[in-house]
């Protein structure tokens, strides 16, 4: 019984973004995180281990070799292995492309009948909650997205999945894969035990070499090349024409603001 | 499967809408996506089509027909009658295959972005999350990227018989804007998030003109791997932001005294006939539930007029209100960032300026 947990690490947005002249972002000159989401997720594969002390939590990160960081603070929350997947062929990946190679490195772990796969729901860079229940179509198993709850038994997994309106019930069996909210749980900290045991817990890197047998792995299915969406064209986001600042603050600022308003027709 | 090849963009052709409807009720979005639908078939010179999905859902179609739809495809199954990723992707993609649309738009709802990508992976093609703007004509597109960027659009060079979808989305949490394409494969697929694109008015005459057409439904048990066991409508009355005309939204600004700041900023909304939307702050500082909440992981909204009490304006909050006709901010910080999206700003405490403002509406 494994719980996957894939993970990734982002640039910090909450803070200032540098942009480079081209248009495209400086991610070197940015702190990085481990996605939010992510560690909901990593949460609750954690959860559903204090319950299974027989299973194995193992990470699977796809990004550059700072990603280690990351997997090392996460081995130290208490996750049993970190699998690393990385390389150049890699680069470039739009979300089929990264979902097609996760897949892979999923696949090349060996998907059992008993194991979950946890993702974030999103990830904050790209915000596009699409490589969680891609990874589920490529491995071909169900997925349950915006989990709130979740509880296992035997291999039978019940999750509340929330809508924007309420929430529904849904069952499904292992294998599977669920993407996580922050509703669903409160991430642990590590422990002083964790910090001292992460370096000893296996740690793998997976590159091209590793994967290129893999059914999931081909030229044109991966990296750039393999990517069905290319960026055209990016810029900065449109600043928006000055807008006027009013003098003072009190009853006849106010006054000014409202038959601003209503000359414009806006009330 | 294996007989669908997508790599020929001339096989494709026609706009596509998936239209999601819960318990019979078409979804709002589904309205924007056709108005939005409409203008690129019409770019394009073809035809524009709802797909949906559900229990006896025919009843539901000509609506669709009224915010622009030519035709609406009809997959009925009472195994479609709650959303399920595995039924809806089997039967989504059996109708793209056999019918070959150019582009499929889903609305970014929770169950869109649910089955979106699935689709996608399904169909081996692209699929780009939560687009602001789409263009396929490329005078079109000139234009816009002249009224939003810097970019010396004139000295681009551009294939002026490009018939591509051109997707723009908000990327880093909108630190940047990016216009991704998707040259090789068909459909291009895209989700646009609830209250992004314009409504266009209702017509009678279209809905009447609309062609209603059923589809055959093929499901096996081995398509069927998740089970709904009951769908809760959360009673508490959600706020409708997205269709709000006047949002007053608060942010940690009301901190000093939370109770009033909340009756204050009620009290503009109401005599504004608007609604209280939230920071991001607001909501985790439990002060306002999380379906108030505006922004990058909250709602976007594009009301007439965007009232900011207490808000700093952080780049993840004005991706979600930026768009809004008029935007007024009052923050005791005159260099708030809030003030660079602001239309109207005033330097000030809220508990001060927010009473006036109550008290000027309230005379107009
Ligand atoms: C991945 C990610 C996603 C996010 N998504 C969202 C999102 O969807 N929506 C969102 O809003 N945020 C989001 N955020 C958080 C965002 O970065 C900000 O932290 C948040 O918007 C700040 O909320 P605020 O403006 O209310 O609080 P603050 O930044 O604390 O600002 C409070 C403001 O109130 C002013 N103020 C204080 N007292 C008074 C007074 N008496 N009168 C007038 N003004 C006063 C202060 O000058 C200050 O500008 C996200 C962050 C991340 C990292």
């Amino acid at each position: 019984m494994k719980f996957i947990v894939c993970v990734k690490q982002v640039p910090d947005t909450s803070g200032k973004v540098a942009v480079k002249a081209d248009g495209t972002m400086d991610r070197a000159s940015m702190a990085t995180i481990t996605n939010p989401d992510d560690l909901n997720a990593v949460e609750a594969a954690l959860a559903l281990k204090d319950a299974n002390p027989e299973a194995k939590v193992v990470l699977v990160s796809m990004g550059p070799p700072p990603a280690a960081g990351m997997l090392r603070e996460l081995l130290a929350m208490g996750c049993d292995e970190a699998v690393l997947v990385s390389g150049r062929e890699f680069g470039g990946s739009d979300t089929f492309a990264t979902s097609q190679i996760l897949a892979a490195a999923i696949a090349h772990l060996g998907l059992e009948d008993d194991d979950i796969i946890f993702c974030g729901r999103q990830a904050i860079d790209g915000d596009t909650a699409q490589v969680g229940p891609q990874i589920a179509e490529k491995l071909n198993i169900p997925q349950v997205s915006y989990a709130a709850d979740l509880t296992l038994r035997g291999n039978t997994l019940t999750v509340k999945r929330m809508l924007e309106d309420g929430y529904m019930t849904i069952q499904t069996h292992t294998p599977c894969l669920v993407t996580c909210i922050k509703e669903l749980n409160t991430p642990r900290y590590m422990t002083v035990r964790g910090i001292l045991e992460c370096d000893q817990k296996p740690y793998t890197v997976y590159d091209y070499e590793t994967l290129k047998d893999e059914p999931l792995i081909e030229p044109d299915t991966i990296g750039l090349k393999g990517s069905p969406t290319n960026v055209y064209k990016s810029f900065s986001p449109p600043v928006k024409g000055a807008g006027v600042m009013l003098e003072g603050c009190g009853k006849e600022t106010v006054e000014q603001l409202f038959a601003a308003l209503a000359e414009k027709h806006i009330i | 499967m294996s007989t669908f090849v997508n790599t020929d963009p001339n096989a494709f052709r026609g706009v596509w809408v998936f239209c999601e409807q819960r318990e019979g009720e078409l979804n709002p979005t589904d309205f924007e996506l056709l108005s939005e639908g409409r203008k690129l078939a019409d770019d394009l010179g073809v035809e524009l089509c709802g797909l949906l999905l559900g229990d006896d859902v025919e009843g539901l179609a000509k609506e669709l027909g009224g915010y622009g739809a030519d035709r609406v495809y009809v997959c009925q199954d009472p195994r479609l009658a709650h959303y399920t990723t595995d039924a809806y992707t089997k039967v989504i993609c059996d109708v793209v295959m056999d019918k070959k649309p150019e582009i499929v738009l889903i609305g970014a709802t929770n169950i869109g972005r649910d089955l979106g990508p699935r689709c996608a992976a399904r169909l081996h093609t692209g699929l780009t999350a939560d687009c602001t703007h789409l263009d396929v004509d490329v005078a079109k597109y000139k234009e816009f990227l002249k009224s939003t960027s810097t970019l010396d659009v004139d000295g681009m060079k551009f294939d002026e018989n490009d018939r591509g979808l051109k997707m723009t989305r908000p990327a880093f949490g909108g630190h940047l804007m990016a216009t991704i394409i998707c040259p090789r494969f068909r459909p291009q697929m895209s989700t646009v998030r609830p209250g992004v694109m314009k409504c266009a008015p209702f017509d009678q005459a279209r809905a009447d003109a609309c062609v209603v057409e059923l589809c055959p439904v093929s499901l096996d048990v081995s398509d069927l791997r998740t089970r709904v066991l009951e769908v809760v409508k959360e009673a508490k009355t959600a706020v409708d932001l997205i269709g709000a005309e006047v949002v007053v939204s608060v942010g940690h600004g009301i901190s000093k005294d939370v109770k009033r700041g909340l009756e204050l900023a009620q009290a503009l909304a109401d005599t504004l006939h608007g609604v209280v939307g939230a920071s991001r702050a607001a909501v985790d500082a439990g002060w306002l539930s999380a379906d108030h909440q505006v922004g990058q992981t909250g709602k976007t909204v594009r009301p007439r007029i965007y009232i900011a009490l207490g808000i700093s304006g952080a780049i993840q909050h004005k991706a979600g209100m930026q768009d809004s006709e008029c935007i007024i901010a009052v923050n005791s910080n005159p260099d708030a960032p809030i003030f660079e999206a602001a239309d109207y700003g005033i330097v000030g405490d809220l508990f001060q300026v927010a009473p006036l403002m109550v008290e000027c509406a309230r005379g107009n």
